[in-house]
């Protein structure tokens, strides 16, 4: 294994011409060497090994991804088939992490699934798609057969008594689709609803039977942790977690992009050191740090390690790891509007906190960034921020649409006070 | 009527799903990647084929952004208004769309060739703005570039 390949094992084979890795590629880099391993070993014991790991979902949630295959009813008496989910649906506003993984290194994608399969026992597996990621879906599917003529798909897997059908599921298009349940719905055919839980979907998930949904990140961090042992996978974090995160920084910087860093890197080194600090103009005011749905955090924050129990302490949420840069020429009264906007636009309208709560959030941001806002609009926001809270809504969608607008009330709201004073936006 | 392209199509997706109502999102993008839009008549086609009411259908037709049920034109521009992109001057890009096509979004140019919509995040917050016509990704775009965008989509 190579230098690079032991400490940043998920972007190690991304070629800089853009190409995915055919499979014999991959092969050479040490591919599909873990899927073999795994088949030396019960599921039990894979799924202790990816429990030993400590590897946590990267997808928003951050549950330990050997906890949650450990609810699946496992043997002989457990109902069947069971099925296996990637959720690469990324639609959480400014994420573009997996895409990156899906398209530079599918194989890496494909083994995880079949790892993760044999160790939840599941026989068909999906990968959810985004709507506009065609080139990942020609690439999943270009690997997908590669894969079958090279017995790591199908029927007796390897010589084995394990056999796994993989298909790529095009969403058409819904942030709900990318909610555990919601997206459960979805692949069935129905509108993208979300579920209660329990049942949680290790026991009655899709079409009734055991099912897990992993992230893409998540799942592609397997191959890596199955050859090359727990211990390893521990040891790259800087902080508790475990691994490497990928991280992204859009907005006004020099450099906006995506880097595999150690997780537990600090904000301060990911948006001076990769992002190349602000762009020339632009000074720092805010940022959000995973995705559009986790609370503001300052400059008082940064240098906040992005692992879970740091940004959680900080009063936001690790999330996607993709952060969003608020500059002191942007409105944040503006920035919500476009947050909230999307939320109001995307919920499914199961809930009514959801459905009625967000368009109103969007309407009174819109008055006071337009000079229509009034004193009492700001407890008209207070309120909503605590009627979409969890228990009041199906799923964790409409909490999260409302912590951008919790934080910023509580670290903005001067901006807010002097647009209303001001009867306009002073950021114009 | 499906075309029989159309419905040896669909029928090739169906052994991947235990259900046959399941092929429904998979249909619907089928047939309007044939016909650019799904009819009332396209609807009742999907639904006999999958032996599923018109309502079922549609009620799964009207859940998903990217299923359009009312015609569009030629070329669909996608614009994101997302948080990454509005900061970096989405507002601009669509006020450029809209003045140089004359259409509001939701609309489709009086001469058929142009749709305007906008957009969920397009997972290209990197480069943002960014703008997505018939598929094809465009990022980093400005207000004065967006002659040159558009002239490539006849």
């Amino acid at each position: 294994m190579s230098a690079v390949a032991e400490r940043l094992p998920l972007t190690a084979r991304i070629r800089p011409d853009g190409r995915a890795a055919a499979i014999d590629e991959y092969e050479k880099a040490g591919g599909y060497e873990g899927l073999r391993r795994a088949l030396t070993m019960t599921p039990a014991e894979v799924q202790g090994v990816v429990t030993e790991s400590n590897l946590r979902g990267r997808g928003g949630a951050g549950f330990p991804t050997g906890k949650k295959w450990s609810f699946v009813p496992m043997g002989e008496k457990a109902r069947r088939p069971k099925y296996f989910v990637v959720n690469a649906d990324e639609m959480e506003p400014g994420t573009m992490k997996d895409k990156m993984l899906l398209e530079g290194d599918p194989h890496q994608l494909i083994e995880g699934i079949a790892i993760a399969a044999y160790a939840v026992e599941a026989e068909v597996a999906y990968i959810y798609l985004r709507w506009d990621y065609r080139e990942c879906a020609a690439r999943l599917k270009n690997g997908v057969e590669e894969a079958r003529r090279k017995g790591y798909l199908g029927g007796h897997i390897l010589g084995t008594s394990f056999s796994l059908d993989l298909y790529v599921h095009m969403s058409n298009g819904r942030y709900m689709a990318g909610e555990e349940t919601g997206l459960m719905a979805a692949l069935e055919g129905r509108r993208a609803t979300p579920r209660s839980k329990p049942p949680f979907p290790q026991v009655s998930g899709l079409w009734g039977k055991p099912t897990v949904v992993n992230n893409v990140e998540t799942v592609c961090n397997i191959p890596h942790i199955l050859r090359n042992g727990p211990e390893w996978f521990r040891s790259l974090g800087r902080t508790e977690d475990a691994g490497t995160k990928i991280y992204g920084v859009s907005g006004r910087v020099r450099k906006p992009g995506l880097w595999e860093l150690p997780i537990g890197t600090t904000l301060r080194e990911i948006i001076e050191e990769h992002a190349g600090g602000m762009a020339d103009g632009f000074a720092f005011k805010g940022l959000l740090p995973g995705g559009g749905s986790t609370d503001f955090l300052t400059a008082d924050h940064l240098d906040t390690p992005m692992d879970y129990a740091s940004v959680g302490k900080a009063g936001s949420r690790l999330g996607t790891g993709t952060i969003i840069v608020l500059d002191d020429r942007t409105c944040p009264v503006g920035m919500l509007i476009s947050l909230e906007r999307f939320f109001a636009r995307e919920s499914c309208g199961w809930c009514t906190p959801c459905r009625e709560g967000l368009p109103w959030v969007a309407r009174v941001l819109t008055a006071i960034e337009e000079g229509r806002g009034e004193e009492h609009d700001l407890e008209i926001l207070d309120f909503h921020t605590r009627m979409i809270r969890p228990g009041n809504t199906f799923c964790a969608f409409a909490p999260g649409a409302i912590e951008p607008l919790e934080s910023a009330l509580k670290y903005y709201r001067e901006d807010f006070e002097r647009h209303i004073a001001a009867r306009g936006c002073p950021y114009r | 009527m499906l075309s029989e392209l159309e419905t040896e199509q669909i029928r090739s997706e169906i052994p991947r799903y235990p259900e046959l109502r399941a092929m429904v999102p998979e249909a619907l993008r089928i047939v309007q990647e044939h016909r650019g839009w799904i009819s009332d008549e396209s609807l009742r086609d999907v639904a006999s084929l999958l032996s599923m009411s018109v309502e079922e259908v549609d009620s799964v037709a009207t859940g998903y952004n990217m299923i359009f049920r009312r015609p569009v034109g030629r070329h669909v521009i996608m614009v994101c208004d997302n948080v990454s992109c509005w900061i970096m001057g989405s507002d601009a890009i669509l006020t450029k769309l809209r003045e140089r096509l004359d259409v509001a979004p939701g609309g489709t140019t009086a001469d058929g060739r142009f749709t305007l919509l906008p957009s969920a995040c397009l997972g290209d917050c990197h480069e943002a703005p960014v703008l997505l016509i018939d598929g094809d990704y465009h990022a980093n775009v400005t207000p004065e570039g967006i002659d040159a965008v558009l002239e490539s989509y006849p």
